[in-house]
């Protein structure tokens, strides 16, 4: 996924930035309002994390002039823990959602995913698969007539399958990005999901397979 | 400016709060009103006795001339004719004492020692002082004598003049004198009235006194008025105009105020600048360890990185706490009161938290009454909620169920949060609420024990409270928060 991150304190924004790209989106990076407005008139985002005090403007201009130009894309802004009446006011101006810093990047994390999934109705991300048809954004796996929808460990591990199928994943790895860090789990703990998803994918041509003392792999017949 | 803010009632713990009693060295109201009314009853008795003694030697001395005129009138009618001595009483000279009063009239008439008429025990005049020549002293010349006589006090008048006979000068003396049981009872009369004079000026100037301590008092009360009428936020200086006596207090007030504000505002600054300088580069650290974690495959390394990653994550949560405590003291120690819409609030909150309790797949429920609007700062209480809601998402297992309600009771609305996280085990509930004390159970999860605290303290600054109860399954813990609907 492609994100926009508007910030102009370097070390949050390097944060940020490497955290999302961690996780295997794409971010560029603007540190003032000018940089932010060249970005967006030439790429499309699908998401837009903006901070309001920048050192060339306020952030909430450009949310209007964003909005302004019918831009659909959605926007969480990031807002100092000061500006405690400007969180009313930037839902009206059209934020889809705030986060006061300093904040907890799993909070980020969460906060985006419900955004991008009120916002991803319109299938734009939705991959395919064999006969898969995974809609990250909804959160649901069509296959066939039915869709289910899928709990938020479960979404993320199917994503993480799906975004390099064919390769194995170790449990250890699996355990990293699924589960957070205050969360005491065992291994074995990834199996409960892996089988979740092999009920959700009965019937399909695509199967999640288990590699003896490695992990998974997803696999199409 | 909030609406008379109703104080709330204090609970022991918040009775710290409430400052110390002042203690009053007296009214200066009363006290420069006793001065004055001092001042006015000393005054109204030296008035009293000046018009009582100027009365009273009016009285004598008018008396006296009477006696005198009376005295005068006998002498006159003294005459010698062939060398015999010969008076006529006028009568006008007894009658005009008789105009005066009721009182009795005594007189003698004596020639030298010799007795001619009158009362001969009527009291004598005091001999002459030796050395003093009979002339200079007799001729003419009344003496007064006041005395007693047949149980009476008695002014006496005595005259004297030489007199030419054929063996030789002879002097003749006349005395009269008259009871003073009139004098008595007008000296009373006046005695009176000049009693009436002083109470009256008394009380004037007793009512001119009180209103001036009021009316000096005056630009004290009105400051303290604009003062106190302030909201608790109000930290502008005092542009009152006041008395010259009382700029260099307002100068005082004023610098004070304005010391308050600055420190308050660098206080709050401080925390949240500090509170971002600590987690904008723990976020840094976090993102490198993770990175990191993701590239070693040792297990003692990749124990390490998730015990720093743990550590970091404490650190981050610990320092929003912070943050979050000192907003709350911050905001409990001057509280401002508007209507909060509890079900509301409560509502928007666990749909902003919803998205961070599906990260562990968490059902988050809310049950919420319309209950009426509370008196209290909603973002204190939005604070104390979400700490609680924060807890407990934080110490339930995922796939499990937090559920969150508003009801109402007699006095209180309450929120109650009920998780399935295990419960705290029973003997230390209390203490969970202590700064930084966190439950027996709370091995291995992230936390700094501050979140109770803060619900708490929100709480109890409202003049609610706090409790905390196994839930009715006995499968977690039910933390419910009561602010008074008053």
């Amino acid at each position: 996924m492609r994100f926009l991150l508007v910030e102009d304190n370097a070390s949050l924004a390097t944060a940020v930035l490497d955290r999302l790209r961690l996780d295997g989106h794409v971010v560029d990076h603007a540190g003032d309002v000018e940089t932010a407005e060249g970005f967006a008139a030439t790429m499309d985002y699908d998401l837009i994390l903006l901070d309001i005090m920048l050192p060339d403007g306020d952030g909430r201009d450009f949310l209007k002039r964003h909005r302004a130009r019918q831009e659909k894309t959605p926007v969480i802004v990031l807002t100092a823990r000061s500006e405690v009446s400007d969180r009313v006011g930037v839902l009206d101006l059209g934020a889809d959602d705030y986060i006061t810093k300093p904040f907890d990047f799993s909070e980020l994390e969460a906060r985006c995913r419900a955004v991008l999934r009120r916002h991803g109705g319109n299938g734009s991300n939705q991959k395919r698969f064999g006969d898969l048809l995974f809609d990250p954004m909804g959160g649901t796996l069509t296959l066939g007539t039915k869709t289910t929808s899928l709990r938020n460990k479960e979404l993320r591990l199917l994503e993480i399958f799906l975004a390099s199928p064919e390769q194995i994943h170790s449990k250890t790895k699996l355990v990293d990005r699924l589960f957070s860090y205050d969360e005491d789990v065992s291994e074995n703990a990834i199996e409960v999901y892996v089988a979740r998803l092999r009920k959700h994918l009965a019937g399909s041509c695509v199967s999640i397979l288990t590699v003896r003392g490695l992990g998974y792999r997803v696999s199409q017949e | 400016m909030s609406p008379a803010p109703n104080p709330a009632p204090q609970r022991p713990g918040a009775a710290a709060k409430t400052p110390g009693r002042l203690r009053s060295s007296g009214s200066l109201r009363r006290r420069l009103a006793l001065q004055l009314v001092g001042s006015a009853a000393i005054l109204a008795s030296v008035l009293f006795f000046a018009v009582l003694g100027f009365a009273r030697d009016l009285s004598q001395r008018s008396h006296d001339s009477i006696l005198f005129a009376s005295a005068t009138s006998i002498l006159d009618s003294v005459t010698v004719q062939g060398g015999e001595v010969t008076l006529d009483i006028p009568y006008a000279a007894l009658s005009m004492l008789g105009n005066i009063s009721d009182d009795r009239v005594f007189y003698r008439v004596t020639l030298d020692d010799t007795l001619l008429t009158g009362y001969p025990d009527l009291p004598v005049q005091a001999t002459p002082p030796k050395g003093v020549p009979i002339t200079d002293r007799r001729q003419g010349e009344p003496s007064f004598l006041t005395t007693r006589y047949r149980d009476s006090s008695l002014r006496m008048v005595t005259l004297s003049r030489l007199m030419a006979l054929q063996e030789g000068a002879r002097e003749i003396s006349i005395s009269v004198a008259q009871t003073r049981d009139g004098q008595a009872a007008e000296l009373a009369a006046l005695t009176r009235s000049a009693l009436q004079l002083g109470v009256g000026f008394f009380l004037i100037s007793a009512l001119l006194a009180l209103w001036t301590a009021q009316w000096s008092i005056r630009p004290l009360d009105v400051l303290t008025g604009v003062v106190s009428r302030r909201g608790p936020k109000d930290l502008r200086p005092v542009r009152h105009a006041v008395p010259t006596e009382m700029l260099p207090l307002v100068h005082s007030l004023n610098r004070f105020i304005e010391r308050l504000r600055i420190s308050l505002t660098r206080s709050e600054d401080f925390i949240a600048e500090a509170a971002h300088r600590v987690r904008t580069p723990l976020a840094t650290v976090r993102t490198q360890a993770e990175i990191t974690l993701r590239r070693v495959d040792k297990p003692e390394n990749r124990t390490s990185l998730r015990e720093m990653i743990r550590a970091i994550d404490e650190s981050s949560r610990a320092a929003g706490q912070l943050l979050d405590h000192a907003m709350v003291t911050f905001r409990t120690d001057s509280l401002e009161r508007k209507p909060v819409e509890l079900s509301a609030l409560v509502a928007e909150l666990v749909d902003r938290l919803r998205p961070v309790a599906e990260l562990k797949d968490i059902d988050l429920c809310c049950h919420t009454r319309n209950v009426p609007a509370l008196p209290g700062d909603a973002i204190l209480i939005q604070n104390a909620v979400r700490n609680i809601l924060d807890n407990a998402i934080k110490y339930s297992a995922a796939e499990s169920r937090v559920d969150v309600t508003v009801h109402q009771t007699a006095l209180d609305a309450v929120v109650t949060v009920t998780d399935a996280a295990g419960g705290f085990p029973d003997p230390d509930t209390t203490a969970l609420t202590e700064r930084f004390v966190r439950g027996s159970n709370s091995v291995g999860t992230i936390g700094s024990g501050l979140g109770l605290t803060i619900a708490r303290e929100v709480a109890e600054a409202h003049g609610g409270q706090l409790d905390i109860s196994p839930s009715d399954t006995g499968a977690g813990a039910c933390v419910s928060l009561a602010f008074p609907l008053q």
